[in-house]
């Protein structure tokens, strides 16, 4: 037995790996640290904490879809528990001034994410596919609901508020400003991602993915997928209560939108449009989605219905997300044949951006007739300025549509041609991947 | 007592038909392709829609008709242009192409006609009490949308069981290369199936408009309620959606009319506790919990009956 397991285990990492490995880490680390040297505005530091928080959540729903390939519609319960947990934990702590300081506070969410995930996933990852994502919109409702009906614990649709800066001090700290806020969060992200990529590193991890890719031979081996699947689950609860935990902490707040379709759905959008295939995509998605929605708002009045026409282009054209797209390209860059592929990118970028344009310039008049066609019909989106009124826009749109719409077709799959041709090479060469 | 009960099993059938005018087309959907469409509400929701503007225009018999044959074509060309392309990312790509839609589709809805109730009402012809029960009087309307929905019951039944469209349909659920094989167009029928089911959804949304809100909410209020309807029923069952869909809406519309509570059962509580979260589980009533009923017996089922009532399957 020791001899099997001897050939088969990897060669021990030599130094300059381990180097790199923990290299990675500490400058992330350092650069978390300096961020704030350079954007110092309170709006950007509560950009950051907002990331921070979104990364953890979308890690942990990775750690389902991706990892176990359990596509979850309710995975904001666990998250808006740990958050309504963490408001009445402030409250009680510094109401008998218990000597708990505020770090340790997103460890009550962990653990409040941990339990109810360990109630709840029994039942729910009894099956998978898609009966267990009906199931967890199911629960998700059920959570939803029941919140508004416990009043008292819920506070209703108001919410129940707490003040973080009362609880015990440490380093001298009360968490008031926002720049303190963001060190706890970083911190805790950083110690949240750390533990997640650990995780994937573990049997538990490893056997994780086997479920997603083969649950009949998991069977084989002599594991039950349902306790893969559920530990999973637990796993995914636990830090999804610490993101839902930090989110209260940033806010002071936990109100019933913690918990609902809404903020399932966010969660479930980064991590997809990030690409699930990859460690780092949900932090890539996580990155995107929170700038964007922070951002889209104020160039466009309908950025909900852009959101919601990228993320089907994503399933559509590039399921493995973003990440999934800029890991396609590591065979052709080490095996030198990007170069190659680079100039059809170019041509292909300029009718595919003609017709984008004039998909805007469509959505953005048509908006203007059905919501206030007695405005001034002067649009601006995205920083063009346009006539909604004036037949030239809609000559304009409509060219830009067809042309763009044949133009990409044609430049399109010739790029797929070379695409694969340089593929072809690179393989060639001995790059697969 | 006696009236409340009458009135509750009318309108409970009425409900969980109008479930299952979804639940059937949704249930067929998820057979073929192996795809649960998480738009099948939108698609009751674009009903709605497309029924209120239509019969601004001509009227509400036209309208009836022309919303869902425009839904279902709009349901067919999702099916044709959408999915069969996200078909080969696989399941997963598939039942998130259907969320983004769903998504699309809540976000069209509301720039086109806002975010407050339309004014949908009953056709003037059937604006009159059909009869009066223990001095309580059914609206007549009630009464067509419960003949709609079993008119097209047993309309579907027919054609699935004794047609030649509905054999073919029922073998391309089980054996599609099969089918292929003998010469039949199956991704036509795929999209024939798509078509059809949707419009369905549509012709429950036309129905149930005037009679419940028409509002850009009511798809992500009913969808939940669809899917639970499914799970229960056993996914793919067809039989096990019909049932799931009166169990639900008589549960539903039971619980709604009962006024109980632990407090009207065991007297109030006492002053000590009466500001803490007991006292909210304690003076909840039957009528306010009905909304979490459907998502109660969705546990209930997972833990004695993981497969569904009738269901086969285990994905």
């Amino acid at each position: 037995m020791s001899e099997l397991t001897s050939s088969i285990a990897p060669p021990y990492p030599t130094v300059s790996e381990k180097l790199k490995f923990y290299g990675v880490w500490v400058a992330t680390g350092l650069f978390l640290l300096a961020l704030p040297k350079v954007f110092g505005s309170s709006g950007a530091l509560t950009m950051f904490s907002l990331i921070g928080i979104s990364i953890i959540f979308s890690l942990s729903y990775n750690i389902l879809l991706g990892q176990t390939g359990m596509l979850s519609f309710g995975h904001a319960v666990y998250y808006g528990l740990g958050g309504f947990l963490v408001i009445h934990a402030i409250n009680i702590v510094s109401a008998n001034k218990l000597p708990f300081p505020l770090p340790v506070i997103p460890l009550v969410g962990g653990f409040t994410g941990l339990f109810f995930a360990a109630i709840i996933g029994w039942v729910s990852t009894k099956r998978s596919g898609t009966a267990f994502a009906m199931i967890s919109l199911g629960v998700a409702e059920l959570v939803a609901s029941s919140a508004l009906i416990l009043r008292t614990f819920f506070g209703g649709e108001a919410g129940i508020t707490a003040n973080r800066t009362k609880l015990m001090r440490v380093f001298d700290w009360n968490f008031g400003p926002q720049i303190q806020i963001y060190y706890l969060v970083a911190a805790w992200t950083l110690i949240a991602v750390v533990a997640m990529y650990a995780l994937t590193r573990t049997p538990l991890g490893r056997m994780c993915n086997a479920v997603r890719d083969n649950p009949e031979r998991v069977r084989f081996v002599g594991y039950d997928p349902h306790v893969v699947r559920y530990l999973a689950f637990c796993f995914a609860g636990f830090f999804a209560g610490i993101a839902g935990a930090l989110a209260a902490i940033n806010f002071e707040i936990a109100n019933s939108a913690y918990l609902g379709a809404v903020q399932s759905g966010t969660v479930l959008f980064s991590t997809y449009i990030g690409g699930v295939g990859y460690f780092i995509g949900p932090i890539v998605g996580a990155i995107f989605v929170t700038v964007l929605s922070l951002n889209l708002s104020d160039l466009t009045s309908v950025w909900q219905l852009y959101f919601g026409l990228f993320f089907i282009s994503v399933v559509t054209f590039a399921p493995g997300g973003i990440t999934g797209l800029l890991m396609m390209h590591r065979p052709l860059i080490r095996g030198g044949t990007l170069g190659k592929v680079l100039p059809y990118y170019a041509i292909a970028l300029i009718p595919a951006l003609a017709l984008m344009a004039g998909l805007v310039l469509a959505i953005e008049t048509i908006v203007h007739y059905m919501v206030s066609p007695g405005d001034d019909p002067n649009v601006k989106a995205f920083g063009m300025s346009f006539n909604a009124a004036s037949p030239v826009t809609w000559l304009v749109a409509l060219f830009l549509i067809a042309a763009g719409f044949v133009a990409a077709r044609k430049t399109w799959s010739r790029l797929a041609r070379t695409w694969d041709d340089a593929l072809a090479a690179a393989r060639d060469r001995g790059y697969h991947a | 007592v006696l009236e409340l009960i009458v009135i509750s099993t009318l309108n409970g059938i009425l409900f969980g038909m109008l479930l299952f005018l979804m639940a059937s087309g949704l249930t067929l959907i998820f057979s073929m392709l192996g795809v649960l469409n998480f738009a099948h509400a939108s698609f009751y929701m674009l009903g709605a829609f497309f029924g209120f503007q239509i019969s601004r225009w001509t009227g509400f018999w036209p309208a009836l008709f022309i919303a869902p044959v425009l839904a279902g074509a709009l349901g067919a060309a999702v099916e044709r242009f959408g999915l069969r392309r996200v078909h080969r990312n696989g399941h997963v790509a598939e039942l998130l192409f259907t969320f983004g839609l769903a998504y699309v589709i809540e976000e069209i809805v509301q720039i086109i006609w806002g975010k407050s109730p339309v004014d949908f009402r009953i056709p003037p012809s059937l604006d009159f009490p059909a009869f009066t029960i223990f001095s309580t009087n059914y609206p007549a309307y009630k009464m067509f949308m419960l003949l709609v929905s079993i008119v097209i019951f047993v309309g579907l039944l027919a054609v699935l069981k004794k047609t030649r469209i509905g054999l073919i349909v029922q073998a391309a659920l089980t054996h599609p290369h099969m089918v292929g094989h003998l010469g039949h167009n199956v991704e036509r029928i795929f999209m024939l199936v798509f078509g059809v089911g949707t419009a369905l959804a549509a012709v429950a949304g036309v129905i149930a408009g005037p009679a419940l809100v028409t509002q850009s909410n009511m798809a992500a209020l009913l969808g939940p309620i669809l899917f639970v309807v499914v799970v229960v029923g056993g996914l793919g069952s067809l039989p096990g959606a019909f049932i799931a869909s009166l169990l639900i809406g008589l549960i539903q519309t039971f619980a709604v009319s009962m006024n109980g509570s632990l407090a009207g059962a065991f007297g109030p509580l006492s002053p000590a506790y009466s500001h803490t979260w007991l006292a909210d589980i304690w003076d909840v009533t039957v009528a306010q919990i009905a909304p979490i009923m459907p998502y109660v017996l969705l546990v209930l089922i997972l833990i004695f009956r993981p497969m569904g009532l009738l269901g086969t399957r285990e994905t």
